[in-house]
C-alpha cells in the first residue's frame, strides 16, 4: 500500500531489528519508523498516550503523504498492555479526514515474521465498506503480491470473464474493496489466519485450493476460482493453458539441477509446505524434514496429502534440535533464516535463505520458474566455484 | 517516546552478544522472545561469521506469560550448559523478558552450575548497545581477573593487554592484526586481546601484563579503569588512528614499557604523511569536511582531517551522550560546536545546512550524503556488510593512516579531474548527465534517484526547500549551466537562498556572482 506507514510503538531493540532485518541496513525509512518507549514512558512519569500523540503529530508533519498509519504494536508494549486500538481510534479522531490511524500486533512473542502481514490486512477488514446485499458475485485475493503478478492474476480472471476482482490489501487506501455475502476470496499465502476469519464474519467464502506456487498449484487456485464463478471448463483451459505450458517448458530447464535433490526446511517464512510440495511433485525434489512455525492445518488441508509420506514434518522452532537433524540428514540444500544460513555453509551445507522468497515476485505461472530458480542457484554456485575454494 | 527512523546503537543486549561472540568459551542465555533471536543475522550476514553467535534464547511465547517464564528460563540455562560445555556463561534479559521481572541473576544461582555465570543487568529503556559491551565486559573482568604477582621486569620483554575490540565492531578485526604487529616492533609481548578471541581463563590472567592498551575506550575503558585498581595496572589511552596519533601512542607506550621507540618511527613507516604533502594532494586543501560517528572515531578523524589532510572541519559530532565531553572539548580546539545526537534526523539537518565538500560519517551518514549529493567516507560503526571487507583493511597505525589517506580522497573529485571535467564539459563522456564515474555511475541525472527513493524523505528539512516564487533570468540559468556539474546543485542553493534573504524576485547573472561573492570564502 503506497500510501501506508508503519510506526512500531517499541522497544531500541524493534528499531534495531527493523534496520537490520536484511542483514546490510536496509534503508526502509520511507514507510517504517519505531516509537521507542523508554524509561519515563514505563515509570509514568510521563503519559504513554500523550507521548504516543507527540510522536505522531511529528510524524504526520514531516510527512504529510501519509493517508493510513498503522500503530504497530510489539512484545514491550504488549507487555506493559498499552491500548493502542483506543490510540487508534483517539489519532484518527484528531487526524480526521486526512488520515486513517488503525493498528494491530508485530510482536515477536507470538508470532514469526510473516504473521505481521496477516494482522496487517486482518486490521484493514473492518475498514472495508459493507457490499450491497444484492450485489454481483466478486472475488477478492487475499495477500501481498507484487503488482506485476496481481496484474497477471487479474488478466486471466478477466480473460476467463471474471470481471470483479479486488485485492487486499489495495494499492491505495481509497481503493480498498467492499465485503460482504457475495464474496468469495482466494488466498495467495498460506499464514494468513486471521485475516480469513475477519472476512468470513463478514459473510465472504474462501474458495480451497492450493497455493499458486508452480504450474499445479497455479492451476488448481485459478481453478477453484473458476469453479465458483461457473467458468466453463473449455473456456477455463483456454484461458490457462498458455501459461501453465510457459510455466511447464520453463520449469523442465530447472528440473534437470534439481531433481532427486534432497531438501530440509527451517521453520521461518510459514511457506514452508506449498514450497514443498512444489518442489516434490513439479521438479523431483525429495523433501525430508518441513518446519513451520505453525501449520494453519485448515488452509493446508489440499496441500498436505501432497506431501510424499516419508517428509518429516515439524512445527514450531526448537533451533538447536534442528540443526542437529539437519547435520545427521545431510540434505543437498537447506532452507533457513539469516541467522543459521553462513553457519551452515561454513559446516559444508548449501542453503537457501528464506527471505528472499517473502520479497521477491514467485506466485503464478510467470514465476514458477523464477521460484525453482531461487532454489538451484545456491547449488549451482557450489558447483560452478573450484573445490580449491572449499572454507 | 522517541521518535526514530534510524537508530545508531542496538539495545545494551546486542552490546552483550558482541562481546560474547567475540569470545570462546563463553555461552549467553538470554531471557527473551522468539522475535529478539534477528540479532543473530547481525553476526552471520553483516559480519559474515561462518558460527551461530554462542547465545540462547529462552524464546518464551505470550501462553507462558504470568505462569512459568521463570522455569523456562531455568531450562533454557540448564540445556545450554549440557550441550555447549561452556567456561563460563553470562546470563540476562532483553527489553520485554526485563518487563516481565523473573530475575535471571538469581534463577541461574539457584541452579548451582560448577562454572561462573555472571548474571548481567542491562537496563534496555535507558542504555544502549555500547554501553551494554562496555558493562558485560566489565562484570567479565570484574568476576574472572585475577591479582596476580608480576615478575620482575629485568631479564624478560613487557607485555600489555589490549583491550575493547569485539566483534562486529569497525575494523576491529585488523586494528589488533596491525596494533600487535606495532607493540611487537616496540618489543612489547601481548598478553591477552579481549574480548576478541579471548576465553574465559584468559581474562582470569589479565593481571600477568604489566599495562593495558585501550583500543576502544566505549568497550575497553571502564574495564581499563577497573584494572588500574585491581591490578594496579596502568592505561595507554590514546587511540592511535591518524599518523600523528599513532605516534603519540607508540611514546606512551615506550614510556610505559621502558623500551626505545626510535627504531619503529625511523624511515618512513607509514606514506601517509608523504602523500599528503605531495602537490596532487593540494586540492584537499581547506576542503570543508562534517564528521559524525562514535565518538573515539570521530575524534580521531576530526584530528587527521584537520592536521593531517589539511581539511578545514566545519562540522563535527557523536551519537554515544557518554562520550560528550570529550567530543565537545575536540570541537572547541577546532573553534567549532559539536552535535551530541542520536536523532539521525538532526544531523541529516546539519549536513544539508552546512553543505560540506566530504563527510566521514557511519553507513547512516553514508545515506544522508548521497541524498545530497556530497561524497561521503565510512569511518565509523554503525556499520554495513561493505564495511567487513576481505582485505586487511585496518584503521589505526601506521597503515591504518594509509587506509585513511585512500578512502577519504577516493569519494572526492581530483583536482586535476575537477579542471579537466570543466574543459571538457561538452564532450560526449564528459557531459552533465553521464555524471562522475566515481560517484556510483550516473549520479548526476534526477530521474535514477527518484526511482531508489520513491518516497520523499522525511527529514530533508527547512534547507533544502526551494522557494518557488524565484524566477531565473534566461541568461542566470546558462550561466548557471557553465559551472561544473558537481557544484552547481550548491551554486543554485546559495543563489536562491542569497535572493530569497535579499527579497529578490528574479535572479540575474548579475544575482549569481553577488552570491558567489557573499558565500565565498
Amino acid at each position: 500500500m503506497q500510501d501506508a506507514f508503519f510506526l512500531v510503538v517499541g522497544s531500541r531493540t524493534c528499531a534495531h531489528l527493523i534496520q537490520s532485518a536484511a542483514g546490510v541496513m536496509i534503508f526502509a525509512e520511507p514507510r517504517f519508523a519505531t516509537a521507542i518507549i523508554e524509561e519515563r514512558d514505563l515509570a509514568g512519569l510521563a503519559d504513554a498516550n500523550e507521548e504516543l500523540d507527540r510522536v505522531v503529530d511529528r510524524l504526520l508533519e514531516r510527512r504529510p503523504d501519509i493517508k493510513l498509519l498503522f500503530l504497530v504494536g510489539s512484545c514491550p508494549s504488549e507487555v506493559i498492555k498499552l491500548d493502542l486500538s483506543r490510540a487508534a481510534a483517539r489519532l484518527t479522531a484528531k487526524h480526521n479526514p486526512g488520515v486513517r490511524v488503525l493498528n494491530y500486533s508485530g510482536s515477536g512473542i507470538e508470532t514469526t515474521f510473516t504473521q505481521g502481514e496477516d494482522a496487517c490486512l486482518a486490521a484493514l477488514v473492518p475498514q472495508m465498506a459493507e457490499a450491497a446485499p444484492g450485489a454481483a458475485q466478486s472475488l477478492l485475493i487475499v495477500g501481498a503480491l507484487p503488482d506485476v503478478v496481481e496484474d497477471q492474476f487479474r488478466r486471466l480472471f478477466s480473460a476467463m470473464g471474471i470481471d470483479r476482482v479486488e485485492a487486499l490489501p489495495a494499492r491505495k487506501l481509497v481503493d480498498l474493496p467492499a465485503v460482504g455475502p457475495n464474496t468469495r476470496f482466494l488466498l495467495a499465502q498460506p499464514f494468513l489466519g486471521d485475516t480469513a476469519r475477519a472476512l468470513e464474519d463478514r459473510g465472504a467464502i474462501r474458495l480451497e485450493a492450493l497455493f499458486p506456487f508452480g504450474a499445479e498449484g497455479t492451476t488448481d487456485w485459478l481453478a477453484s476460482a473458476a469453479k465458483a464463478f461457473g467458468v466453463s471448463d473449455s473456456l477455463f483451459q483456454q484461458v490457462v493453458t498458455p501459461g501453465r505450458d510457459r510455466a511447464i517448458r520453463a520449469l523442465d530447464r530447472v528440473r534437470a539441477e534439481l531433481a532427486g535433490k534432497s531438501i530440509f526446511f527451517f521453520p521461518d517464512s510459514q511457506l514452508e509446505v506449498p514450497l514443498a510440495r512444489f518442489l516434490s511433485r513439479e521438479l523431483g525434489m525429495i523433501p525430508l524434514e518441513v518446519g513451520t512455525p505453525y501449520l494453519h492445518r485448515p488452509h493446508l488441508s489440499r496441500e498436505l496429502p501432497l506431501l510424499p509420506s516419508s517428509t518429516r514434518l515439524s512445527e514450531g522452532q526448537d533451533v538447536d534440535r534442528q540443526l542437529d537433524r539437519c547435520r545427521e540428514a545431510r540434505p543437498d540444500i537447506s532452507v533457513c533464516g539469516l541467522g543459521l544460513a553462513n553457519p551452515l555453509e561454513m559446516e559444508g551445507l548449501t542453503t537457501k535463505w528464506s527471505i528472499e522468497l517473502v520479497f521477491s515476485p514467485v506466485h503464478g505461472f510467470e514465476q514458477a520458474a523464477d521460484l525453482a530458480e531461487l532454489f538451484a542457484r545456491p547449488l549451482n554456485r557450489r558447483h560452478r566455484l573450484s573445490p580449491r575454494m572449499a572454507v | 517516546m522517541q521518535l526514530t527512523v534510524w537508530t545508531y546503537e542496538g539495545p545494551p543486549h546486542v552490546g552483550a552478544m558482541r562481546v560474547a561472540t567475540a569470545m570462546e568459551g563463553l555461552h549467553y542465555v538470554l531471557h527473551a522472545p522468539q522475535g529478539d533471536t534477528y540479532a543473530d543475522l547481525l553476526f552471520t550476514m553483516i559480519e559474515r561469521r561462518g558460527k551461530r553467535p554462542p547465545v540462547t534464547y529462552t524464546t518464551f511465547q505470550a501462553r507462558d506469560l504470568g505462569t512459568d517464564t521463570a522455569e523456562l528460563f531455568k531450562s533454557a540455562v540448564s540445556d545450554a550448559y549440557a550441550r555447549f560445555q561452556p567456561q563460563a556463561m553470562i546470563v540476562g534479559a532483553s527489553c520485554t523478558a526485563e518487563l516481565i521481572q523473573d530475575d535471571p541473576s538469581g534463577l541461574a544461582k539457584a541452579l548451582d552450575l560448577p562454572i561462573p555465570v555472571i548474571p548481567l543487568d542491562l537496563p534496555s529503556y535507558q542504555k544502549k548497545e555500547n554501553w551494554g559491551a562496555s558493562e558485560t565486559f566489565h562484570q567479565l573482568v570484574r568476576r574472572l581477573a585475577q591479582p596476580v604477582e608480576r615478575a620482575p621486569r629485568e631479564g624478560r620483554r613487557p607485555s600489555c593487554n589490549i583491550l575493547g575490540p569485539t566483534a562486529l565492531g569497525f575494523r576491529h578485526r585488523d586494528d589488533v592484526i596491525e596494533i600487535t604487529r606495532l607493540l611487537g616492533r616496540l618489543g612489547v609481548d601481548v598478553n591477552v586481546t579481549a574480548p576478541l578471541g579471548a576465553t574465559p581463563a584468559d581474562l582470569a590472567r589479565l593481571g600477568q601484563a604489566d599495562f593495558n592498551v585501550v583500543l576502544y575506550p566505549e568497550i575497553g575503558g571502564s574495564a581499563a579503569t577497573l584494572l588500574e585498581r585491581v591490578c594496579s595496572q596502568p592505561s595507554v589511552r590514546t587511540v592511535p588512528i591518524g599518523y600523528g596519533a599513532t605516534i603519540d601512542f607508540i611514546h606512551e607506550v615506550a614510556a610505559l614499557a621502558g623500551v626505545d621507540p626510535s627504531s619503529v618511527q625511523a624511515g618512513s613507516p607509514s606514506r601517509m604523511p608523504w602523500w599528503s604533502r605531495s602537490v596532487d594532494s593540494t586540492y584537499l586543501t581547506g576542503k570543508r569536511v562534517f564528521v559524525f560517528g562514535d565518538a573515539t572515531h570521530v575524534i580521531a578523524a576530526a584530528r587527521v582531517a584537520s592536521e593531517e589532510m589539511g581539511f578545514e572541519v566545519v562540522g563535527m559530532g557523536c551519537y554515544n551522550r557518554e562520550f560528550a565531553r570529550e567530543v565537545r572539548a575536540a570541537a572547541e580546539k577546532l573553534g567549532i560546536q559539536a552535535l551530541i545526537t542520536d536523532d539521525y534526523l538532526a544531523v541529516e539537518d546539519a549536513i544539508a545546512a552546512l553543505q560540506p565538500e566530504l563527510v566521514l560519517g557511519s553507513q547512516m551518514e553514508r545515506h544522508i550524503a548521497k541524498r545530497l549529493r556530497i561524497p561521503c567516507a565510512v569511518i565509523s560503526a554503525p556499520s554495513h556488510v561493505q564495511d567487513f571487507p576481505a582485505r586487511y583493511s585496518p584503521q589505526m597505525g601506521f597503515e591504518g593512516a594509509n587506509v585513511l589517506f585512500d578512502t577519504w580522497v577516493h569519494p572526492l573529485v581530483m583536482g586535476l579531474e575537477e579542471h579537466l571535467l570543466h574543459m571538457f564539459r561538452d564532450d560526449f563522456e564528459f557531459n552533465d548527465e553521464a555524471g562522475a564515474s566515481h560517484l556510483g555511475g550516473h549520479a548526476a541525472s534526477v530521474a535514477p534517484q527518484a526511482v531508489s527513493e520513491p518516497v520523499p524523505a522525511m527529514a530533508v528539512g527547512e534547507t533544502q526547500v526551494v522557494t518557488t516564487d524565484l524566477a531565473w533570468a534566461a541568461e542566470a540559468e546558462a550561466e548557471l549551466k557553465k559551472i561544473p556539474f558537481f557544484v552547481r546543485g550548491k551554486a543554485r542553493r546559495n543563489t536562491e537562498r542569497f535572493a530569497a534573504e535579499h527579497g529578490l524576485a528574479t535572479i540575474s547573472v548579475e544575482t549569481l556572482y553577488d552570491a558567489k561573492s557573499h558565500y565565498s570564502r
